[in-house]
């Protein structure tokens, strides 16, 4: 299966964005993933929506946002902000302790907010050129940078170093269902702003990234002549 | 007669507040009108769509700049082409972007907006104004307007949402369709689009 894929990205001819060289491949991937958003994800977190109160969910974020945070504090020191690094720990405190094991998030009520950070980021931050687009399967939108950053991320990941196995695949798996529930809204704003859903969340992805790694400071870029 | 004056006299004074009016404060107004709006009706919380499109024309859409937001997302076809044709772009985005925004409103019904002050020097005719939007267990969401001064007091010319450009994520979108179809095939799918996602079946679930 994987063969015959590289083989349709070898004979794609629409590939004509320079970010994109593969898109045949991309495309290919984005349409299994996608069907399997539509058959499995998206019903499976409307369930979970209709189902758990929102207290509830908001508990399983938070719980989960909390060991994440551990993971941010090590990719901002990677990258050179301590101050973040420090913040991002105080919020592990505050949350583990007052927080009840994370299930509430009172450091951001006491203004402590939430970075976003992957080795991804970090390896950027480094200097390392983003690659090419890469839509992995199961994970979606990726560059080949990222797709690096992944492979580490994974394996810093506290939530899959938990013990034994099923509950670290229940973990894995309540984390999953947990995020895509939060995206239900926004994949319905995307139904509605994309003409090639393709395109849309690639150029989506791509701008995202870029204002992660600046910290939501991206330079601006100049404002085009009309 | 001095009905009429005074109606005109009403008139002046209210444009010209609203040219006067600081792309700051007129984007923290008119947000928070919207977030009041949803919060007294019950019909926009069921997501009611026809109110909800409604409301967005009345309280946001005039103070967007639709020409410009177009012509930057369309990009070098722009100039390429006929008035006819870009009238229709035009309306065509903008019921695009409308649409969008109605499907987004639901989102921030209940989240606690941040709004900073702007600092800006008097002379400035382009600038942002970041709105964040704070919730817990994630990092807030920055929403950011790019707003330029016209005659018609402040527009904005494009919206980021955590980093996304609207208008830069159209670009590629659009230039495909140029290349494809040219302006015509543009026109053509973006009414395609409004005209899918009116009709009735659209709300409760896509293809």
């Amino acid at each position: 299966m994987v063969l015959s894929l590289l083989a349709a990205a070898g004979c794609a001819t629409t590939a004509t964005d320079p970010r994109d060289p593969l898109e045949g491949f991309n495309r290919a991937m984005y349409a299994f993933n996608d069907g399997l958003d539509e058959a499995v994800m998206k019903p499976v977190s409307r369930a979970y929506k209709a189902v758990a109160p929102d207290l509830l969910r908001g508990m399983v974020r938070n719980f989960f946002s909390n060991v994440d945070d551990v993971f941010n504090t090590l990719n901002n020191l990677l990258q050179g902000k301590p101050l973040d690094a420090l913040s991002d720990l105080g919020r592990v405190a505050f949350n583990t302790v007052f927080g009840l094991l994370g299930i509430n998030d009172v450091a951001s009520e006491m203004g402590l907010e939430k970075h976003n950070e992957d080795f991804g980021q970090t390896f950027a931050v480094w200097g390392v050129d983003s690659g090419p687009y890469l839509v992995l399967p199961f994970f979606g939108p990726y560059t080949l940078r990222d797709s690096a950053g992944l492979v580490l991320d994974w394996e810093t990941d506290p939530v899959v170093r938990a013990r034994p196995i099923a509950l670290r695949n229940s973990l894995i798996a309540t984390r999953f269902v947990s995020k895509r529930t939060d995206l239900l809204d926004a994949s319905r704003v995307f139904d509605a702003a994309a003409l090639d859903r393709y395109v849309f969340l690639r150029d989506a992805y791509l701008q995202r990234r870029r204002s992660l790694i600046y910290d939501g400071n991206p330079p601006r870029e100049p404002r085009p002549a009309e | 007669m001095r009905n009429w004056f005074a109606c005109a006299a009403l008139a002046f004074a209210a444009t010209a507040g609203a040219q006067d009016t600081p792309p700051d404060e007129l984007v923290k107004s008119v947000m928070l009108e919207i977030q009041a709006s949803v919060a007294q009706d019950k019909d926009l919380q069921a997501g009611d769509r026809d109110k909800t499109i409604a409301l967005i024309e009345q309280k946001a859409l005039p103070h967007f700049n639709f020409g410009s937001m177009t012509a930057l997302a369309v990009g070098p076809a722009w100039q390429k082409a006929t008035p006819e044709q870009k009238k229709r772009l035009v309306e065509g985005f903008r019921g695009l972007l409308t649409r969008t925004y109605a499907s987004s409103l639901n989102s921030f019904r209940d989240q606690k907006l941040v709004f900073r002050p702007l600092r800006m020097k008097p002379a400035d005719t382009d600038v942002t104004v970041l709105v964040r939007v704070m919730q817990s267990g994630a990092q807030p969401v920055d929403i950011e307007y790019d707003m330029e001064k016209t005659v018609r007091g402040w527009k904005c010319y494009d919206v980021r949402v955590a980093g996304i450009s609207l208008v830069v994520n159209y670009r590629t979108e659009f230039a495909n369709l140029v290349r494809d179809g040219g302006v015509d095939g543009l026109i053509k799918a973006l009414e395609a689009k409004n005209k899918a996602s009116s009709s009735p079946a659209a709300g409760a679930g896509k293809k």
